[in-house]
């Protein structure tokens, strides 16, 4: 047994550092997360029941009050709900990094030869797991309601690609928050405060041209009402027309990869040096 | 960075090459020194207990010498590698129990283990026999497939040593073990390490109690402030410090300094008197009956309200070793 272990020990030194190593360790730091889960179910609820709540809530009570320009409310729906639901992915890793780092844990992680990057890692993959189980049962309770897709297969693909770097990006920043509070609470003050109204302030409940012009400025460029228009445009759903001249929201797919794209370049580098920052003394 | 091949074959083995070596190791917070020219050398498979009171510096240099922070004076090697420039490989060879356990409330004590086997890069059926070996060595059998967070503040301390043995570590680093548990559990922690430091494990331990360090370590080193106020065997600090005190409760402080003299004169050794409490303390030089105490005191008409003789206590050991000898003598001049 001895002997074996000591072999097994040296071998794993000659492989530490590679890209395999790295990512067996991560799946090793997602599957803490995914028995978290299992312990506390409420964790889902954030990404499941809430999302629901709100398709029952706009297609059945508020739904009627309002009308979109060339369509069905419910079709309109769910393409803004999907994207809120995802914009509310950050709390996830906020709340279970900030935890960590509350709890000392990380100290465990940090004495071990694995490597740093594969934790984040780790919470990635949970997180993204999570937040896709959210878009099939979005998608499954907007059949329920009464929508559908109507472009082509090919189009579908890019809508669900789209929202997975969407999610992608709501999670690195999510992962940076975790990494700046200094308690997990602080996450979810921070996501009321901030994420809820970015999310309303956007066309994913109503149609920008109903709003005062101020507002629809904000919301024409804000990029949740991007991702919401190429999601509806890429679903064959019906895109309520705007008045307020916007070059993203003319060219949603495009414009709503170019937003993460571009949140991503700004959010990686600034997490990556939180993170060295947290971790070193 | 680079490791040869000929190096892993000369510390892996457990013992072998697996001391610790430090020089002018220090850490600096803005203006405050935690740490100040830390001089160690520990051999492989004996054991340095690190002494002080809370903000001596023993949790930083455990921290340093673990790789978890960086220092800002002198190096430090542990199992042969740089503590700096060659972290990843001292994490392979060192165990870390912290202060606080440092294990996942919401996993279970199996699944604890065995996701730190996993990034020691053990198999998935290896981590998941060592959890299961290591688990019944700490009597946590019982408890394997229970939540963490149920688990009681021994059982808790109990899997965090469990964690630092996965990878059978070369060196042991254990920050304030005992804190917490019971008298039996600390009995059974002190047999556990013998029998690890009997296989050749090196250890490092952190203690607020001259007891533990004077029953475990080979070496001590006294940390004040910062700084290094003492160090050598056990043997060695006690012929320093002596091994009881006698606490006598004056009536009157005025009766301090001819009390002092009287008990010189029967046991020699120095005294210490706090006028506030009236508190004198008799560090005897030799051997001295209680009621030979008694009747010094009684015949020089001197009233004692209190009188006790106890173990030494880690304040003692920073009255004796901090405060100049000369100061200690002259205090009732």
């Amino acid at each position: 047994m001895n002997t074996a272990f000591a072999a097994e020990a040296i071998n794993n030194e000659v492989q530490h550092g590679r890209v395999s190593t790295i990512w067996s360790e991560a799946i090793v730091y997602a599957g803490r997360n995914l028995a978290h889960i299992r312990q506390i179910p409420e964790k889902l609820l954030d990404v499941t029941a809430q999302p629901l709540m709100f398709v029952l809530l706009f297609a059945y009570v508020f739904g009627g009050a309002i009308s979109v320009p060339g369509g069905n409310y419910r079709e309109y729906l769910i393409g803004g709900i999907l994207v809120q639901s995802l914009s509310f992915g950050m709390m996830g890793p906020g709340v279970a990094i900030a935890s960590d780092l509350t709890e000392g844990v990380i100290d465990r992680f940090r004495s071990l030869p694995a490597s740093r990057s594969a934790y984040l890692l780790g919470h990635y993959l949970a997180e993204i797991a999570g937040l896709c189980v959210a878009i099939v049962v979005l998608l499954g309770a907007g059949l329920a309601v009464g929508w559908r897709a109507h472009a082509g297969v090919g189009e579908f693909v890019v809508a669900l690609l789209l929202l997975i770097t969407f999610a992608t990006t709501m999670i690195w920043i999510g992962t940076f928050v975790g990494l700046s509070v200094r308690s997990p609470e602080a996450v979810q003050g921070l996501a009321f405060v901030v994420v809820f109204p970015i999310t309303f302030l956007s066309n994913a409940f109503v149609p920008v041209n109903t709003m005062p012009s101020v507002l629809q400025t904000f919301a024409a460029w804000n990029p949740i009402s991007v991702i919401v228009a190429a999601t509806r445009h890429l679903f064959g759903n019906p895109v309520a027309p705007i008045t307020t001249h916007s070059w993203p929201l003319e060219h949603p797919v495009v414009a709503g990869f170019g937003y993460c794209a571009l949140l991503l370049a700004i959010m990686v580098p600034l997490t990556l040096r939180r993170y060295r920052i947290r971790t070193t003394d | 960075m680079y490791e040869s091949s000929v190096q892993h074959t000369q510390t892996h083995g457990r013992g072998s090459a697996g001391g610790v070596v430090a020089h002018g190791l220090g850490k600096r917070y803005g203006d405050l020194w935690a740490l100040r020219d830390l001089d160690l050398t520990v051999a492989p498979g004996s054991v340095l207990g690190l002494l002080g009171h809370n903000g001596a510096g023993k949790t930083t240099a455990i921290r340093i010498l673990t790789t978890l922070s960086s220092p800002s004076t002198g190096h430090a090697s542990v199992a042969g590698f740089d503590v700096v420039t060659q972290a990843a490989a001292v994490r392979r060879r060192i165990g870390v129990a912290a202060q606080q356990a440092t294990v996942d409330g919401l996993l279970t004590g199996r699944h604890n283990l065995e996701m730190v086997g996993r990034l020691h890069g053990l198999a998935r059926s290896a981590a998941r026999a060592r959890a299961d070996e290591l688990l019944a060595e700490l009597d946590l059998g019982d408890a394997a497939g229970r939540l963490v967070k149920t688990y009681s503040g021994g059982m808790r301390r109990r899997l965090d040593l469990a964690a630092t043995l996965v990878a059978r570590p070369s060196v042991l680093f254990l920050d304030e073990p005992s804190t917490g548990l019971d008298p039996q559990s600390r009995g059974d922690l002190w047999g556990m390490l013998r029998g690890l430091v009997s296989e050749g494990t090196t250890i490092i331990l952190t203690t607020q109690y001259l007891e533990e360090a004077d029953r475990l370590a080979d070496d001590i080193v006294v940390l004040d402030h910062g700084r290094v106020a003492a160090q050598g065997t056990p043997a060695e600090l006690k012929a320093r410090i002596g091994s009881d005190r006698i606490d006598i409760r004056l009536a009157l402080a005025n009766d301090a300094t001819r009390a002092a003299e009287l008990l010189y004169l029967l046991a020699g050794g120095t005294t210490s008197f706090d006028p506030e409490t009236r508190l004198l303390i008799l560090s005897p030089k030799e051997q001295v009956r209680l009621i030979d105490v008694v009747r010094a005191l009684d015949a020089g008409g001197i009233e004692a309200v209190d009188l006790n003789r106890r173990e030494v206590t880690l304040d003692d050991v920073f009255l004796t070793l901090t405060t100049p000898k000369h100061e200690r003598e002259d205090v009732f001049a």
